[in-house]
């Protein structure tokens, strides 16, 4: 059973303007690296937007998530500024990390977005241990990991799971299961199909969700997170969806089968909910139209924005090492 | 009598700072109701209760892992590894999420975090139960790596370790502990102590022995005996690895002129390289012979007591180097 959450059109226009920021956001980070005015990593989160906006559409203030390598959508979703995400990208000063994360560190604590991570199951402790905290607190708060099923053969998913069933932690672990770990096709880094039968190890509640339908993932949201905030514990939601691009900027993704690209092209998560806005929805196609502008001139100012910030200075370097650093510290 | 041992002052300084602030809490392997393998967390299960004490299944990474996202969110856990040895199972946690998150984050927010590990051999614990790595912490920036030899020294740096805002590895040596399962001893209070000040346990003007955990224990006794012979060490406790307390070893070989390095670890890469390489260089005018490393042989800790007791300095070993390197040295 899954709960049901009814949308005015309004807040449905409003879930697809953030699809729509998270592609449009992406793809012009895309053609900026390509200009060579983003130095490091770019691992585009193109197709799977429905799922980072499906989830956040639950959280509240208080609530926390981690993401991974792939984590502007996550960030985005939850409302962060995409102006400080490309000074950030542009390594500068007013950057969220203040130009020494760039993409893979990315964060807004202050939206209680505990990171991007460079590192592949890495957050999935660190939501566990806010959770944990949310549970000492009893904040009310649920925590949200968000991993690959590239990330579910590693060790910190099965320690995490583990105890977050144990001790009936309110956190949800959403897995975007989007066929491929880096490189390699699902098939070939484990013998499931569905990740969310790895929940029944753990005596958790798993559940499978078509990952491109934002409104399916809501559903599954909205139960989840209820459940969790009763101190029913924790989900393991397994978002069915699709990497649009390579594994990063760069990876031309030549081992994906041609028929499989072009069957998940045609499920494209902003085409699908479209149709449904202006056919199921009655969505005005001018409404539309007027939120592929805005989004358009939000990310043209946010980037020209960004290109104009400063460079940190070079003694920023050895800042923030420690918050309570102590005499000689950056050469001691 | 007061009795007030090592374990003693571990437990009293988490239960006075679990006393003082509720976000403090413990999180480790069989630290509940069993009271740990070395008692340490003996009667804090019945003191703070479940709240401040997570008892967890086997799973370092998640110990480690949790505790860093529960300080993300503003908690002060103070994380056990039950054998340092173990905590190669949770580097990722340590290195890569708690060192660094406070500054790739641009300062967004801080790691809050005390990780002890209990440390060095404990006779015939063998090589996955005996190491000192505490080398593999001291190379990353963004932690903090306390050795304290004594009980004081583990209270005060404990309560300060707990109030830091920034991760800190807290090395507890497993001989040092003082008993297994006795009874608690005294409360004695101690004031939490600033990091990267070092101690004179011991003055002398012929040579600076710089030791930390059980080691130093064996420096004591060396010095001790060559006092006999007419050599008179100072023996110096840097009590903190990083920050380390150069001006206070760099007043110290200004009064003797040498410089031994004494500890557990291999010598080979060992935290005496750093100070070494430091001291020759920033000390060199002061120094009137090379400086000598003492440690471990490079091998792992064996079982047999003979072996163990061959690769791993003891007070014969550093009293017969220093021996030989004060003759070499006049």
């Amino acid at each position: 059973m899954t709960a049901t959450v009814t949308k005015t059109l309004d807040e449905r226009l409003e879930l697809f303007r953030q699809m729509l920021l998270i592609r449009r956001f992406e793809e012009k980070a895309s053609r900026l690296r390509a200009k060579g005015l983003i130095p490091g990593f770019l691992h585009p989160y193109i197709g799977q937007e429905a799922v980072a906006v499906g989830i956040c559409d639950q959280l509240r203030d208080g609530d926390a998530l981690t993401s991974t390598h792939r984590g502007h959508g996550h960030m985005i979703a939850r409302g962060a500024d995409p102006k400080r995400m490309y000074a950030e990208l542009y390594a500068r000063e007013t950057g969220y990390n203040r130009g020494k994360g760039g993409s893979l560190h990315m964060m807004d604590a202050d939206r209680g977005f505990l990171g991007a991570n460079g590192i592949v199951g890495g957050g999935i402790p660190l939501a566990t241990g806010a959770a944990l905290q949310m549970l000492r607190g009893k904040t009310g708060g649920v925590a949200v990991s968000f991993f690959g099923d590239g990330a579910t053969n590693e060790g910190t998913f099965h320690e995490s799971l583990n105890i977050a069933s144990l001790w009936k932690l309110p956190i949800l672990y959403v897995c975007e299961n989007n066929l491929y770990g880096e490189f390699t096709r699902q098939d070939k880094h484990q013998s499931i199909k569905d990740v969310a039968d790895r929940a029944a190890a753990y005596a958790m509640k798993g559940v499978i969700v078509d990952g491109n339908d934002v409104e399916a993932v809501i559903a599954v949201a909205a139960e989840a997170t209820a459940r969790a905030r009763a101190g029913e514990g924790p989900t393991l939601i397994e978002a069915k969806t699709y990497r649009h691009r390579g594994h990063f900027e760069g990876d031309m993704a030549r081992y994906r089968p041609q028929e499989e690209v072009d069957f998940w092209m045609k499920r494209d998560p902003l085409d699908l909910y479209e149709a449904r806005l202006t056919g199921e929805f009655g969505a005005d196609a001018d409404a539309i139209q007027a939120i592929r502008e805005s989004v358009e001139q939000q990310l043209d100012a946010a980037a020209e924005w960004a290109g104009e910030q400063p460079h940190p200075d070079p003694s920023q370097s050895t800042e923030d090492v420690y918050v309570d650093s102590y005499e000689g510290a950056a050469l001691r | 009598m007061t009795t007030f041992t090592y374990a003693d002052a571990i437990r009293q300084a988490i239960s006075e700072e679990m006393d003082a602030n509720s976000d403090v809490f413990m999180i480790g392997e069989d630290i509940g109701e069993s009271g740990g393998v070395f008692g340490v967390s003996k009667t804090l299960w019945e003191k703070h209760g479940h709240h401040q004490m997570w008892d967890t299944p086997i799973s370092e990474t998640a110990v480690v892992g949790l505790a860093v996202g529960a300080a993300m969110m503003g908690a002060r856990p103070v994380a056990e590894i039950m054998f340092s040895d173990f905590s190669m199972l949770a580097m990722d946690q340590i290195v890569n999420q708690a060192a660094k998150l406070h500054y790739m984050t641009g300062g967004q927010l801080s790691v809050p975090l005390v990780i002890r590990m209990v440390t060095g051999t404990g006779g015939s614990t063998a090589a996955q139960h005996s190491q000192s790595l505490e080398g593999m912490f001291t190379g990353v920036p963004g932690l903090k790596v306390l050795a304290p030899s004594t009980p004081e020294d583990a209270k005060g740096l404990l309560r300060a370790a707990i109030q830091d805002p920034d991760p800190v590895i807290f090395f507890e040596h497993k001989l040092l502990y003082g008993g297994r399962g006795g009874p608690a001893g005294d409360v004695v209070p101690v004031d939490p102590i600033r990091f990267g000040v070092g101690r004179i346990h011991r003055e002398g003007t012929d040579v600076t022995i710089v030791s930390y955990l059980r080691t130093l224990h064996h420096a004591l006794a060396a010095a001790e005996e060559l006092a006999e012979e007419g050599i008179s060490a100072e023996v110096w406790d840097p009590r903190t690895l990083v920050p380390f307390d150069r001006t206070g070893l760099a007043a110290s070989i200004k009064k003797t002129g040498r410089l031994v390095i004494a500890h557990e670890a291999p010598v080979r890469g060992g935290f005496g390289a750093e100070i070494a390489a430091w001291a020759s260089s920033e000390c060199f005018g002061d120094l009137k012979a090379p400086v000598l490393r003492i440690g471990a042989q490079n091998a792992p800790i064996p079982y047999a007591p003979v072996l163990e007791n061959t690769v791993l300095p003891t007070q014969d070993s550093i009293a017969n180097e220093v021996r030989a390197f004060m003759q070499r040295a006049r």
